[in-house]
């Protein structure tokens, strides 16, 4: 980045820092010198701030992060006071405009940074979406408490976090009944069935050619509207919500797995005949290998597709456990820090299981040009 | 020698009437039950023929019969006026208008996403891993707070069913124009540069037309997951109107029937929203030039 630009930036920073201390931070605190070790914390800031734009190069960017911190820090003590919270003064967002403006030039000197070394890369990779998702929360929770949000409209993450620290128990039940019992089991049937029939339409091409059409229709219809059917099926508990799952991932798969096992190219299919080797023989050797990567382009797809499938079949009815169910019934009681408790188990039960697929992937198909570098 | 239609249509053919006559048999199976108990509480005297009838005409199958979800079907949609509270068209229209206003605040979105990522290498590497992560969050479970929220807000109706449905199809129009927008080749944006065409100039001669490809792809995707979130965010609304009501609303008191037609209507909608954004897309395509 322009050094030029950077320092005016880090100078802005500093300059929003030295109107914070002097400009009211509430209502009834006319500035911040009331409390010392806050108003001497978001000096420091101010003082990196100012080294960072004396600087104006790579360094600088280790002094803006270590000024965010402290900032960042300040604010969030601030917030402790009743005072501020919710009515909180110009002084106080001055701070928090400092803090954006220096988070912004830090993500933006780091994403500019090329290093050499790949783990230096690697590192850079994590951290600049990293510190850019720190920033989005951050503002989130000082939103929410600076300007006093209802907490019936939106919780401060923090709360949400408290909540989800506190109600462990419930959480950990719901994840097993959605989670363990219902999308797992489902995503077993939903993907081995679409496999083997994406084996059988492979084998005889007329089932394929007539199964194919259908596949990418049914692929494109709105499945999970299938749920309520199924609750009657099968009954409240979790049978109802492993079907609709297995019925939700059974499409993809049997589309994906079908346009992987015909992947092969004619020279390898040849090179089988040659050989003399037989259908399973080059089944086992030469097709499912060269449709791995089709097919956990399917299991990655229905990572996604079997949670919401199974929060869907629970909006429909469930024994009195479970995220959807939960998730209703709190959003009904106006609970809405338990709402978002259980969002955040959700993302990290998706997130984790999708880690696991990339994970299982990229050991299974580390011979894909992808995955070269 | 066969005929080319015949080597075309005969699988399809024989795959869809398999399945149909898979249905009836599954209708009988799953009916028998529930039909032999209803005679015998009567303690009438019957027949394996009157038993199987009466497993292809009850009132509340567990299964309904392929014909009976026609004949709903039909009359559902031909035997009200359009806008009646009991006509599927209206149902239909009422998600159809969330759909499409979702559908192009997704698209907007997504292409504006892809356009300020492809032209930023900051924005492409502290925004793209939380676009893939927003992706992984069951972004369905947040419909009913969404509802809260904006209703808590004095939006109701139409717009908070529609951003969800934006939010569920930003996601592949976004990764779809990012690949498609960077999809010309070193070749071309540096022929480009010895034109020393402004960025601006790349993106409308260069970029946007390599990306019309990459754009329907994604735009089909899109739709079907756009028609998805109207439908499902009309559940957690208790929504009076919309298929998902009508899902709903069946599932409450045991009206199978009813809940197979709002299906088939969806299904409609979804080959219909697909197969205009196909045409459009054969349309531009001679535009620019396709045989």
């Amino acid at each position: 980045m322009d050094p030029r630009k950077l320092r005016l930036g880090f100078l802005f920073a500093a300059g929003a820092i030295v109107l914070a201390l002097l400009l009211p931070s509430g209502p009834r605190s006319p500035s911040l010198l009331p409390s010392p070790a806050i108003w001497q914390t978001t000096a420091c800031a101010g003082l990196l701030f100012l080294c960072a734009a004396w600087m104006a190069n790579a360094r600088a960017t280790a002094f803006g992060l270590a000024g965010i911190t402290l900032a960042g820090g300040a604010t969030l003590a601030m917030l402790r006071d009743p005072a501020i919270a919710g009515s909180a003064g110009t002084g106080f967002w001055m701070i928090v405009i400092a803090m954006c403006l220096a988070a912004a030039l830090c993500v933006v000197n780091l994403a500019a940074m090329r290093p050499l070394r790949t783990d230096r890369q690697n590192i850079l990779n994590i951290l600049v979406p990293l510190l850019f998702g720190a920033v989005v929360f951050y503002l989130w929770e000082v939103g929410v408490r600076g300007f006093g949000v209802p907490p019936v409209l939106l919780p401060s993450p923090s709360a949400a976090a408290a909540k989800f620290a506190s109600s462990l128990p419930t959480l950990c039940t719901d994840f097993v009944q959605t989670f363990v019992r219902g999308v797992l089991i489902g995503y077993a049937i939903g993907c081995g069935a679409g496999l083997l029939v994406a084996i059988l339409a492979h084998r005889y091409a007329f089932l394929g050619r007539g199964l194919l059409p259908l596949g990418n229709f049914f692929s494109a219809l709105p499945l999970v509207g299938i749920a309520p059917i199924m609750v009657m099926w099968f009954g409240f508990d979790w049978p109802s919500k492993a079907a609709v799952v297995a019925l939700v991932t059974f499409f993809p798969m049997l589309v994906n797995a079908l346009a992987g096992l015909s992947a092969s190219g004619h020279i390898e299919r040849d090179l089988m005949r040659s050989y003399a080797a037989n259908h399973s023989q080059s089944l086992s050797k030469l097709y499912l290998p060269a449709a791995m990567p089709f097919i956990f382009n399917a299991l990655k797809i229905n990572a996604t597709l079997a949670l919401i499938g199974a929060i869907v079949a629970e909006f429909f009815g469930t024994p009195t456990q479970g995220i959807g169910f939960r998730i209703s019934t709190e959003a009904g009681r106006m609970a809405i820090d338990m709402v978002w408790a259980e969002i955040a188990l959700a993302a990290l039960a998706g997130m984790g299981f999708y880690g696991l697929v990339a994970l299982a992937e990229r050991a299974t198909t580390f011979w894909h040009p992808s995955y070269r570098t | 020698m066969r005929h080319p239609w015949v080597e075309r249509y005969a699988p399809l053919a024989t795959t869809v009437l398999v399945l149909i006559a898979i249905w009836y048999i599954a209708a009988i199976a799953m009916n028998l039950s529930l039909v032999r108990d209803a005679f015998e509480r009567e303690e009438t005297a019957y027949t394996l023929t009157d038993l199987i009838s009466g497993t292809l005409s009850a009132e509340r199958p567990l299964l309904p019969a392929p014909h009976q979800v026609a004949a709903a079907v039909y009359d559902s949609v031909f035997g009200y006026p359009p806008f009646a509270p009991r006509s599927l068209v209206y149902h239909s229209l009422v998600t159809l208008t969330a759909t499409l206003l979702g559908f192009v605040l997704g698209a907007l979105l997504g292409i504006v996403l892809a356009l300020m990522i492809v032209h930023s290498r900051v924005l492409e590497r502290s925004l793209m891993p939380w676009i893939i992560c927003s992706q992984m969050v069951p972004i369905l479970a947040l419909a009913p707070i969404f509802i809260v929220v904006l209703g808590a807000l004095g939006l109701h109706g139409l717009l908070p069913k529609s951003i969800i449905s934006a939010y569920l199809c930003f996601f592949p129009i976004a990764i779809g124009m990012v690949k498609g927008f960077t999809s010309p080749e070193p070749q071309q944006i540096e022929l480009m540069r010895t034109w020393s065409a402004t960025s601006r100039q790349m993106l409308w001669k260069l970029r946007w037309p390599s990306a019309v490809p990459y754009l329907f792809a994604s735009l089909k995707v899109a739709i079907t997951i756009s028609l998805i979130g109207a439908i499902v965010a009309e559940l957690p609304t208790g929504a009076e109107a919309g298929i998902g009501a009508r899902l709903l609303a069946g599932s409450y008191y045991g009206q199978t029937i009813q809940i197979w037609a709002a299906l088939v209507a969806s299904a409609v909608l979804a080959s219909g929203l697909i197969g205009i954004v196909g045409l459009v897309e054969r349309g531009v395509a001679r535009r620019m030039g396709a045989h």
